[in-house]
Order: structure tokens, then sequence, then C-alpha cells
């Protein structure tokens, strides 16, 4: 099954090589991993998705809290939590097709953020499947290229990760 | 106080009250060599980086104290990575400062540059780059703490050559502020009284000790539990010494090489107690059949331990000094005498008594088995041992009996040969009143013999027994027992080497031992010389470590005998 892990770490050089590097030699199935800025400037959040079953999320998490630069992990699939995920396609559109890929844009509450003569760079946030999904529309026109950040998540709970037990 | 990055390095090295550091010059660090040169710091100049760093892990193995070791960037710093690899595969604490580059010119190709950091990322505990000199005494402090506390390992610093000629204000931190590090001493007590309760259910448990036991100085209290609530013990090689092998609770050593008594007794054990254990794969052969009738507990200060390898049961995470007697005190609550049924005891005795570690003696031929047996009974057991890889390896920790604590030091997870002669140089110079041996094979020492001149230099009185027999002895048993017999270079042509002039050659004491009668005098001799003195042993070259479970086999597939 497939485990989202919300990653404190400091916001250090290096640390980015350490997790990675620690992923890649024990041999963890990452499925995506993003980082970024938090609400502290020193604390980086790094979400982590990872496929496995307990037993292997139990040494992901272990072996990932040992890197002295991780503060704190929370396991965010075993709680209600807000997982988004952003898509930038670009998609072939000419003149006909335009009108048709509006409206799978519509539907999907998605925005065109670009226009060409030949494409059309189409933007959306959402779920992963809300991606995947439209994705599989896009494909009839033709994707030229895409790009997607990978899955962040938020605790539906009140407080802050870093709170947590 | 005004002083510079590089006398800061010294300064903190000081408060951290480092008294001997192991290291080798070079052109990025002749800045904190400056420095040393008129402080009151112990500094040894091994012939080689790695030298340094195995050197520095023996100090830190025999003495309990974190080993320092200094490099130069580049080539100097790359030399260590092998010993600092060995560190932290045996949770050796260990301070580790290369010099790097300038600021300036990192990650521009520059003259002797590596990306230290960056190659032992995988093989260390922690490590720095250092970017600010203000930073130095923070950083040092905190690599010293972050060594030696809970699963202690090593730590390097990287240190580019204009940090330690800027001028900063040195003032040493007072205590260590790390939000993602804190390790548990004391753990939850429900976790310890769920294995007194397994330990008071139980008809047939078995404690399995590594090398966690002595490293966090819990031995006193192991024995204790030991001789009050009857259990037999088994080791890993890491936890030789933990107590005496020559215990009659102690069933030897478990795993490839391990005793008949001590695997049979993982395949037969109803509760297996691990502690301060990694479950390596040389300890539990094929992982699905080991311990098959067993629930398994696990004491240990690193939670990434529990279930990596064996699925765990119970667990209890915290600092053996806490838990072990933690453990007693519940047992204390609910054992009640005679609870157990009994048969356990004598049965692990008996396997004991039927098959101990054997081998066939000889009048002509030197037997290595025999060297250790004599080792052991001239010195009366009472000798730190080191030891390189290979077939002595297991020898000696088949044969000699190992009292105490700190007394074996051996490579035991990275399996490094050319590791024994820097690390029983540390070992000596860590514990200059007690007598140090180091038990080698002809492949190992030739790897790091450049040291014998650092032992020649400081007039250390190690005694070197050579197993001497021509060929990479373990790799020849293994084309022997699996390759049919293909022996596909593992020997050294042209009668090897004159190991008695190699030793001459360092201005050190070699002799030689051509028979089974020469042996005893060889090694009395030895003894009464002083400083380094290696011993030539011309043992025979078709010698197997036996017992023997093949790798990836069940412990219960125990070889006795080889043709």
């Amino acid at each position: 099954m497939r485990h989202t892990l919300a990653v404190l770490v400091e916001n250090r050089p290096g640390v980015l090589v350490h997790i990675s590097g620690l992923i890649a030699r024990r041999a963890f199935n990452i499925e995506s991993i993003t980082a970024g800025y938090t609400e502290e400037a020193d604390i980086t959040r790094i979400t982590i998705v990872v496929e496995g079953d307990n037993r292997s999320l139990e040494q992901v998490v272990n072996q990932l809290s040992k890197l002295v630069d991780v503060i704190k992990i929370v396991e965010l699939t075993s709680e209600p939590s807000i997982e988004r995920e952003l898509a930038l396609i670009k998609v072939k559109a000419n003149p006909e097709t335009r009108s048709d890929i509006v409206d799978i844009v519509e539907i999907f509450r998605a925005k065109i953020v670009d226009v060409n003569r030949e494409t059309m760079v189409i933007e959306l946030t959402g779920e992963e499947t809300k991606i995947d999904a439209l994705c599989e529309v896009l494909k009839d026109h033709g994707i030229v290229e895409m790009v997607r950040t990978g899955k962040v998540a938020l605790s539906r709970r009140p407080g802050a990760a870093k709170e947590t037990e | 106080m005004k002083m510079t990055g590089a006398q800061a390095v010294v300064a903190s090295l000081q408060e951290e009250g480092v008294d001997l550091i192991f290291g080798y010059p070079g052109g990025q660090v002749i800045p904190l060599y400056d420095a040393l040169y008129d402080s009151s710091l112990r500094h040894i100049l091994t012939r080689h980086e790695q030298g340094a760093a195995h050197a520095a892990d023996g100090y830190a193995r025999a003495t309990g104290k974190v080993g320092v070791c200094i490099a130069t960037s580049g080539p100097g710093a790359t030399n260590l990575i092998t010993g600092i690899a060995n560190a932290y595969m045996d949770s050796v604490p260990m301070v580790c400062i290369t010099g790097q580059v300038p600021l300036s010119v990192i990650g521009k190709d520059s003259f002797q540059e590596a990306d230290i950091t960056g190659i032992t990322a995988p093989i260390t505990k922690h490590n720095y780059l250092v970017k600010k000199a203000s930073d130095l005494p923070r950083i040092i402090k905190e690599a010293f703490h972050i060594a030696r506390t809970g699963r202690p390992g090593p730590v390097v610093v990287d240190v580019p050559k204009d940090i330690f000629t800027t001028t900063i204000d040195f003032e040493y931190p007072k205590e260590v502020r790390l939000r993602g590090y804190a390790p548990v001493f004391e753990g939850k007590s429900s976790e310890v009284d769920a294995v007194a309760q397994a330990i008071a259910e139980a008809n047939k448990p078995l404690f399995f000790i590594g090398g966690g036991v002595g490293a966090a100085g819990a031995s006193q209290d192991f024995l204790r539990l030991v001789e009050k609530y009857q259990i037999p013990v088994i080791s890993s090689l890491m936890g030789l010494g933990a107590i005496a092998t020559t215990h009659p609770m102690h069933l030897g050593m478990v795993g490839m090489h391990g005793t008949v008594a001590a695997n049979k007794a993982v395949m037969e054990c109803d509760l297996l107690v691990g502690i301060g254990v990694r479950f390596d794969d040389r300890v539990t052969g094929l992982i699905a059949r080991f311990a098959p009738k067993a629930k398994v507990a696990h004491l240990d200060i690193d939670p990434a331990e529990v279930n990596k390898n064996v699925f765990t049961h119970l667990r209890v995470i915290g600092d053996l000094q806490w838990s072990l007697p933690a453990l007693e005190a519940s047992l204390r609550k609910i054992f009640v005498e005679g609870q157990r049924s009994g048969g356990w005891i004598q049965e692990v005795t008996r396997w004991k008594e039927e098959s101990p570690v054997a081998y066939q003696k000889s009048d002509d031929i030197i037997k290595p088995q025999f060297v250790i047996e004599e080792l052991a009974r001239l010195t009366g057991g009472k000798a730190v041992v080191a030891t390189d890889v290979g077939q002595h390896q297991m020898w000696t920790a088949q044969f000699f009996p190992f009292h105490q604590p700190r007394t074996l030091i051996t490579s035991g997870g990275l399996g490094t040969m050319g590791y024994g002669l820097p690390a029983a140089i540390g070992a000596q110079l860590g514990q200059p009143d007690e007598l140090v041996l180091l038990v080698t094979g002809d492949g190992s020492i030739l790897m790091n013999c450049q040291e014998i001149a650092t032992a020649v230099e400081h007039r250390l009185p190690i005694k070197v027994a050579i197993m001497n027999n021509n060929v990479l002895g373990m790799v020849r048993q293994w084309q022997k027992m699996f390759f049919n017999q293909r022996y596909s270079h593992t020997r050294f042509a042209n009668g090897g080497t004159d190991y008695v002039k190699l030793a001459e050659a360092f201005g050190a004491t070699g002799l030689r031992a051509e028979t089974p009668a020469d042996v005893p005098a060889i090694i009395a001799k030895a003894l009464e010389t002083e400083g380094p003195v290696f011993m030539d042993f011309r043992v025979s070259d078709d010698e197997n470590v036996l017992p023997m479970v093949p790798a990836g086999a069940p412990l219960d597939q125990i070889i006795e005998e080889v043709d």
C-alpha cells in the first residue's frame, strides 16, 4: 500500500542528498518526493510517497529518523489529510481542437495558462487521480510534454505536524 | 578569545578531552598541523591514512573513547573511507577531520579535491562541511556528541583550508542543541515488562548478545540476568567478551562459523532475546528458518534495527544500561523459581559437550588453531586481541577465550583485511599497560604492513602472530567447498614473502616457527622481547574453518567435516 510521509528537516545544505541517498541505498520504493519551505525559515518540509507493507514503512521511517537533520516524520495516510499535486501539461492545440480542449479544461476546473499557434499549456491542481484522469483525456489531443510536482499533503487536524507526538 | 580556525579545532579537541589523535598531513591541513605543532595533543603519524582511520577505530574499541583521525583533502580523505565504513558497520565512535580545498574553489575539480561529505554520507552517522569558521566549535562539539551517544558511529568534519586560517572569537559551546537528534536512553517500562513476561513463560529461552552489550558498558548487568535466571547465551562475533566465553552458560559464537550448540539452540529455542545485536546475515543464515520455533524479542538502542532483518515480536528501545537492570527488576516481580519446565539447560550443555570446536592435531605441521590455543595458554588469555579478516579471525573467535569486553578488536561487519595491525596500534596506545596481540594472516598483514613502521617508531610491544599459509585461506576454503576446488588466484606464488625480514626491514623483531614444537618457544620468546615482534608461523595451507553453515542456509545445515 501507499503511504504519505511528511518529513520535517533542517534547512541545511546536503540534507536532500542525505535523504535521497538513504532512500536509494536502502532500496526503498519511493513514488514521489517533493520539498519546499515552511512557515519556519530553517525548516524544510519533504513529502514522500512510499510504496510498501507496514514493515517496510516502519523501516523507512526508522532509518530516515536516524538522520541527524530529520526533525520529525508524520505519517499522513493514517489520518485525515488534504493531498494535492500540481501539473503543467503542454498539449497540441490547433484552431479546430482548441474549443474541445477548453471544454475539457472547464470540466476539470483546470486553467489554461499559455496558448500559441500549436499548443496550449494547462495548469491543474488536485489529487493525483484527477490529474491522471485529465492526462488520459488529453492524450487524444497529444501531450507534448508535462511536469508534475509530486504530492504534497497537510493534515486536517488543528495542530501542526511538528507538534505531534 | 581570538584564534585561527586551526587553533579552534585543536582547542575544541582538547575541550572534548581528546589526548591522542592519528593522522597524516597534506596540503590542505598544513594550517591544522601548524596549530598542532604548538599544542600538547599527542599526534601519531601513521604511514597511510587508512592506518590512521583503523588506529583511531582500534583505540576507540579498546578504550570506549572517541577515536580521532586527521587527513588532508582528496586522496588523504578517500584513504580514510575503508576505515570510516569499518567503524560505521561496527558502531565505533570516531571523529574524522578532513582538509578540503578553499571554499572559493570547491566544485571546480581543484587539485586534491574530493566531495568527501558526499562520499561519506552512506558510511557516517553524520557529516559536516564547514562553511563558516565561527561554526567550528559548535560543529566539533556536535560531532563528538553524535559520535559517542546513542548508537555510536563515525562523524566526518570536512574543513576547507581558508576556514583553518580565518580568525574567530573562540568560545566552546556548553551544550548541544540538535532538534533532530535525541537518542532514547530510558525507554518504555511496558516494553520491558512484556519481555520479562515472555522470559517467565518460556521453556527454552535464549539470550543472543552482540557488540552493543560491551559498547553500552552493560556486561555486569547482563551477567547478573544470566546467572540469576539461568538462561543460556549465544554471541555474535562482536559480542565475544561481553561476558566470559568460558562461562558455563555461554554456548559460544552463533552463525556461519558458530558452535554446533549455539546454532542448535537457535533452532530449538522458544524465545530468542537479541541484545545489542543487528541480526547480521552471517548470524542468521536463511532468515526464513532462523529461530523457527521462537518468539523474538529485541533490546537495542537503535529503533531501526528492530524488525529490519528478523521479524520481531517484542522490542525494548533504549540504552542497555537502563533496559537490562529494568528487565531484571521486572523479572524479579514475576519469576517464580522452578516454574520453567526443566531440561533446557541440560540439553544445551549436552550439545556443548558433544560438539566442541575442534581440529585435527598434528605433530608435523603447524595447525593455526594450535597456535591460537598456545597464545591463549601462554598469556593466560589475558590480552587484548586484535585480528585481521579471514580464517585466522574465525579461529581466534573459536579458540581464544575472551573474558572481558573490549578485548577482541576485530572488523565484524565490514570484514576489512588490513584492519588488524593499525587497529592493534590504536588499541596498544589506548591501553598501554595491556598485552596486545594481533592474530593475522599473510594476506591481511600485507595490506597495511607499512604500519610496522608506526609500531616501531613508538616502540609498541604488540606481538603479532602471522598465520602464514601462502594462500588466501578463507577464499580458498570456499573454492574448495563450493567451487570444485578451482583455486583461482588464491595462492601467493614464489613461496610468499619473508616476514621475518619484512619485520627486520622496519626495525622490528621477526621470529619464525616451522614445526609445532617451535610454537610455544617462539611465543614465549616474543612475549619476553621488547617492542613489536612479528611471528611467522608456517601453518598448514589446507585447513578449514569448521563448523560451517553455508551462506544462505539454515543454521541446522552444519558442515562439521570436509575431506
